[in-house]
């Protein structure tokens, strides 16, 4: 995908463009949904770190399912869960390549959980950007592992009943604890601020990768206004004011070559 | 040539790496496990990968993403394993990556046991995972054919762009016979022009078996037939024992293919004119060969080590040309040569009728036996 | 023509080696051949068997209702495969492990004290190669020297040292079944 670039007028500074790793075309995603965010910020980071002609990207089964349509580097459709192997599989025969899964909450903390933990476990040389919405999306609106407690889906219309439908997931903290892991921190994507913090955590995580320290992963917390039946905005209050709560954000494991590195 | 002993899990392996196998991904099951450990050996002392997965849905995901970038890759389990691994073959269908899986069959189903068993036919000839496509499926009945087998594995999984499985049951992985091994190949290579390899200097690829338009999907399963149409007008393979002047034929796979050539030779030299039919390719399967021997032979006797699921495909093949009987083993049972031989010695003594129902006959025969 | 030899005892008496010694010299003199274990979940302790083909043509079964020869390392695998024998066949089995007397007579036997001599070798892991070296005695298709070469040839590097020991095991039980051949 070739675009032609803008012609930039005199004494303008252009100080926003697309990136060049992201296709100039709209995406299917809901309004206010931000998978479109988390994207173009992937995109930021792999132009900046002059990455894009390495890279190999590995959409998961969820609503970011056509992700691979949206870049302009090398992408795969891994099956339901399994992009972390798929990752592996992957990085291991080509190395010096940059490789990358994008995955969702049911895809990651359900049905991938085996692949997620044996990917970080081995210190996989691979970057995961985990989408978490607290919803199956793509499905139309159904509980996944992440959904709060009480929180009403079309697979728990009473309310996540943590007593019979079990707690939250909280992967970071989870895969901070393995010896693999590099970098994995929380970020959220409700406000310019944290998106800002979202994209330097990004940019680490590739970091980590690069300099082959570990694996990586960077959680956001993410929003889905129409399976959550809210506005956009409605919907970024709501990862505030009850997301964030539950899913603290912060640094779980920061490798100490990371600890100094400015971005 | 020189030969070595060797057993056929190791001698599948070394096969492989000889074949120029980039990548092996694999978890532990008997009676396949020898396969993975030599893998763990050799593959790193020649600079290539070895990985023991998690699980066997995470190695076929983890051979599914090295095919994906052109590698020569393979995995190897037992029937337990494929069934996990039945989502990540379809993927591999679908997305039109070649890769090489061995199974080495087990008795099931369930757990089963660890005994030789061909129950596995049908889970990989007919039904390796969800949706439209065709494996190629290559059954070996010696160490040696099976190290002949893989070497073209790779290379018939590259040209169809398909799976092809290697179906050894146990007694196959676990005994020793003297082989040639092939002179090492070269490892490729460049990574053909569909390959995932990172978009430097070139449009991106993508590579998916996500096609959400109907006709788009349709296109790639037409693809996939015209593929599978061409496979089977080249990749037919079978041997032929004794069959110049048989009046009878046995039909046998693998090792029962081999025990059956046993009862055959004795057969033979009681003067009996029997021969011996051993499809190699189970898919695509000789479906001609066996309508040509149905129009001349008085009988067929289909021998396997599970409840006839050949059986079945030579039925379609024969189309009521020739009477049929079955022998079968099941569970991790191998039978032993007598047994066929009583079997086509039978065939001499009572002939089967068209209408004979082999299945029906086989199974009053078994619970005699039990009994 | 084939050779069918079923070779039995307990898991740790050295079956599966025999089998392959006899296998490896089996390959080395030009012939076909199969050896086909028993393979279980049990890794210590348990029964062991392999049968050994050797033929002059691409082999057929690898396992066979009723073997030429039995060697037999201990009494449960002497009460097992004894009857299985064919008739005209040979046994040879372990006294020092028995507490019986090959019962079949339309058989040849051979019963040798096999733990008794190695140890009086000075190796008592070396029972296996005292029953091969009586069992080659009466064994048309191959010879001690045979046996001897393949031994040298494929023994791995770590375990060359116990070459000789093998020989003088093997040459023992040769020497003992001339005398016990019945």
């Amino acid at each position: 995908m070739t675009v032609a670039a803008p012609t930039k007028p005199k004494n303008l500074k252009l100080v926003y463009q697309r990136p060049e790793s992201l296709v100039d075309s709209a995406t299917h995603y809901c309004p206010g949904c931000t998978h479109g965010i988390a994207h173009r910020l992937v995109a930021e980071v792999l132009d900046e770190m002059g990455l894009r002609e390495k890279t190999i990207g590995i959409a998961p089964v969820g609503c970011a399912v056509l992700a691979y349509e949206y870049f302009t580097f090398d992408g795969v459709e891994a099956a339901h869960g399994r992009a972390p192997a798929m990752a592996t599989g992957i990085k291991r025969v080509l190395p010096d390549r940059v490789v990358f899964t994008y995955q969702g909450d049911g895809d990651l903390a359900s049905i991938g959980m085996a692949e997620i933990m044996h990917a970080a476990a081995r210190g996989e040389r691979i970057t995961v950007i985990f989408i978490n919405n607290a919803i199956y999306g793509m499905t139309g609106g159904q509980m996944a592992p992440t959904t709060l407690p009480h929180q009403v889906t079309t697979s728990s219309p009473r309310g996540r009943d943590v007593a019979t439908q079990g707690y939250p997931i909280r992967m970071a903290e989870i895969l901070a604890n393995l010896d693999g892991a590099a970098y994995i921190v929380r970020r959220s994507l409700h406000d310019a601020t944290n998106i800002r913090k979202a994209k330097k955590a990004i940019r680490l995580a590739f970091e980590a990768q690069v300099r082959d320290l570990g694996f990586s992963m960077v959680e956001l917390l993410s929003t889905c206004p129409t399976n959550w039946g809210m506005s956009p905005v409605e919907a970024m209050e709501w990862v505030r004011d009850n997301m964030v709560p539950t899913y603290p954000l912060g640094d779980y494991k920061v490798a100490p070559e990371l600890q100094k590195l400015r971005v | 040539m020189t030969r070595e002993l060797m057993k056929g899990n190791v001698a599948m392996a070394e096969a492989a790496i000889r074949a120029g196998l980039d990548a092996y991904f694999g978890y532990p099951i008997t009676p396949q496990s020898e396969l993975l450990e030599w893998m763990s050996k050799r593959m790193p002392e020649e600079g290539r990968v070895f990985l023991q997965a998690e699980s066997e849905v995470a190695a076929i995901n983890m051979v599914y993403g090295a095919a994906c970038t052109g590698a020569r890759v393979m995995t190897s389990t037992s029937g337990p394993g494929i069934s996990l691994m039945a989502e990540g073959i379809s993927y591999i269908a679908g997305t039109e990556v070649p890769a090489v899986i061995v199974d080495v069959v087990r008795g099931g189903p369930g757990l089963g046991n660890i005994a030789p068993s061909q129950g596995d036919y049908r889970q990989v000839a007919h039904g390796a995972g969800h949706g439209d496509f065709f494996p190629i499926v290559l059954a070996p009945s010696s160490v040696q054919e099976a190290v002949d087998l893989i070497t073209e594995a790779f290379d018939l999984a590259e040209k169809y762009r398909t799976v092809v499985f290697i179906v050894a049951d146990g007694s196959i992985g676990q005994m020793m016979e003297p082989v040639s091994l092939p002179e090492p190949r070269a490892i490729q290579r460049e990574a053909p022009d569909w390959a995932v390899t990172g978009a430097e200097g070139r449009p991106r690829r993508t590579l998916t078996s996500l096609y959400l338009q109907p006709e788009e999907e349709e296109e790639v399963n037409l693809r996939l037939v015209r593929r599978w149409r061409e496979a089977e007008a080249n990749e037919i393979r079978y041997r032929e024992y004794y069959l110049d002047d048989a009046e009878y034929v046995v039909m046998g796979f693998g090792t029962a293919g081999r025990v059956a050539l046993s009862a055959v030779r004795a057969a033979r030299a009681q003067g009996i004119r029997v021969g011996l039919f051993r499809p190699v390719s189970l898919r695509p399967f000789p479906y001609q060969a066996v309508r040509e021997l149905a129009e001349k032979a008085k009988a067929f006797l289909v021998v396997e080590m599970n409840g006839g699921q050949m059986l079945d495909d030579v039925k379609a093949a024969a189309q009521g040309q020739v009477p049929i009987r079955f022998y079968g083993r099941m569970g991790g049972v191998v039978p032993f040569p007598d047994e066929v031989l009583d079997e086509i010695h039978a065939l001499v003594s009572e002939p089967p009728t068209l209408d004979e129902d082999p299945r029906a006959r086989w199974l009053d025969n078994m619970q005699r036996r039990m009994s | 023509m084939q050779t069918e030899i079923l070779i039995a005892g307990f898991g740790g008496q050295g079956v599966l080696f025999a089998g392959q010694v006899l296998a490896y010299a089996a390959m080395d003199s030009g012939y076909e051949v199969t050896w086909f274990p028993s393979y279980g979940p049990e890794m210590r302790g348990g029964t062991a068997n392999c049968t050994v083909i050797i033929a002059d043509e691409e082999i057929g079964s690898p396992l066979v209702a009723h073997p030429q020869v039995l060697m037999a390392l201990n009494a449960p695998s002497l009460d097992k495969f004894e009857p299985q024998v064919v008739p005209g066949g040979l046994i040879v089995a372990n006294a020092s492990l028995l507490n019986r007397e090959v019962e079949r007579d339309d058989v040849r036997a051979i019963i040798l004290k096999a733990n008794h001599i190695a140890e009086d070798l000075g190796d008592r892991r070396m029972a296996n190669m005292v029953m091969l070296g009586a069992l080659l005695t009466q064994l048309p298709v191959l010879t001690l020297e045979q046996v001897k070469t393949a031994l040298k040839e494929h023994l791995p590097e770590r375990k060359q040292y116990l070459l000789e020991a093998n020989y003088r095991a093997l040459d023992a039980g040769a020497a003992q079944a001339a005398e016990l051949i019945v």
